[in-house]
């Protein structure tokens, strides 16, 4: 081989790591649940504080936590999708995560809400618990209340097709 | 005498220089070590930015959260492990050596030896080059033009 080709090549290789380097999207961190129990936590219900929901209440059943606010707009991008999701019979509950003008209630009441139940984290203590940095992001949830996937960013129609339906499926077995 | 007396009034004033303004209603040794400890940590909202030094408001959560920690009695490996439970090694600025990061501490050390392998080898090749008949031949050149020169 000719000898002159190593630095191009050498360089071709390199160009091509900042290449990827460049393509890769930072905010989509593992999370290191993956595998992992979802953490356990009790609290109220929004519009009706005298209610309460714990993940436990799940167990036997595949679910998705989605955690979202009223004042985020990708959220508020998500969730036709979310909607549409809960037609088809996927159960979705919502962490309403720092809500302090305390939105939530009338926003779901004006838009419909596609949640079997919504909670009030309004300190983000629990969205802490859950390593969440940002809304709207998701948490796939199995049969034995194993995290099995995190969807940061919206739920988009692609991501639901690609990635999460066939997930579900596969769990729901 | 008048002058004499605004210089001691100066004098004797200069103890009356406060420190820097305390955070008001915190332990100051909780707040310094939540200081030291959240300048390696990172906010993962505004990814370049320590927590210590971030205005995001899950920054503020999570100083809250450790402020919390470390008035429980908690250690500082203590609150770290409970952060890399939650967010990740990816909270660090100082990332852990394991398997998984083997060829982020390694790597470099890996180049400089290659670096000074090809260094090496480059050295010796020059050296088993005869260079006798270059010098020869350039001293001959030398010399033609010296006596060029000296005519």
């Amino acid at each position: 081989m000719n000898k002159r080709l190593i630095p191009l090549i050498a360089f071709l290789l390199l160009a091509a790591f900042f290449a990827k380097g460049l393509f890769l999207n930072p905010r989509e961190v593992p999370s290191p649940f993956i595998g992992k129990p979802a953490p356990a936590f009790r609290l109220p219900e929004v519009g009706n504080p005298v209610k309460t929901f714990g993940p436990e209440e799940m167990r036997g059943q595949v679910w998705m936590l989605n955690v979202w606010a009223p004042w985020c707009v990708s959220c508020r991008q998500e969730h036709g999708v979310l909607m549409q999701l809960q037609a088809q019979g996927v159960k979705l509950v919502g962490l309403n995560w720092k809500d302090k003008d305390r939105e939530a209630a009338a926003l779901l009441a004006r838009l419909g809400s596609p949640y079997l139940s919504t909670v009030e984290d309004l300190d983000g203590r629990v969205g802490i618990d859950y390593g969440v940095t940002g809304t709207p992001e998701t948490f796939v949830i199995d049969k034995s209340g194993i995290i099995r996937f995190k969807q940061t960013g919206p739920i988009t129609e692609e991501v639901w097709k690609e990635k999460l339906e066939p997930m579900l499926k596969e769990l729901a077995r | 005498m008048k002058q004499w007396i605004m210089v001691w009034a100066l004098v004797l004033a200069v103890p009356a220089w406060a420190g820097e303004a305390q955070p008001v209603g915190e332990d100051p040794k909780i707040e310094q070590r939540l200081n030291v400890l959240a300048e390696d940590l990172r906010c993962l909202v505004c990814q370049n930015e320590s927590l210590a030094g971030s205005h995001a408001e899950l920054a503020e959560d999570l100083r809250r959260e450790i402020r919390d920690q470390m008035k429980q009695g908690k250690d500082d490996k203590q609150v770290v492990e409970y952060l890399v439970a939650r967010y990740g090694d990816f909270v660090l600025y100082n990332p852990p050596f394991k398997p998984l990061t083997l060829v982020l501490w390694l790597g470099p050390l890996f180049f400089l030896l290659l670096g000074g392998f090809v260094w090496w080898t480059v050295l010796k090749r020059r050296r088993a080059q005869p260079d006798d008949m270059v010098n020869t031949q350039t001293r001959a050149e030398a010399a033609r033009i010296l006596e060029g020169k000296s005519e």
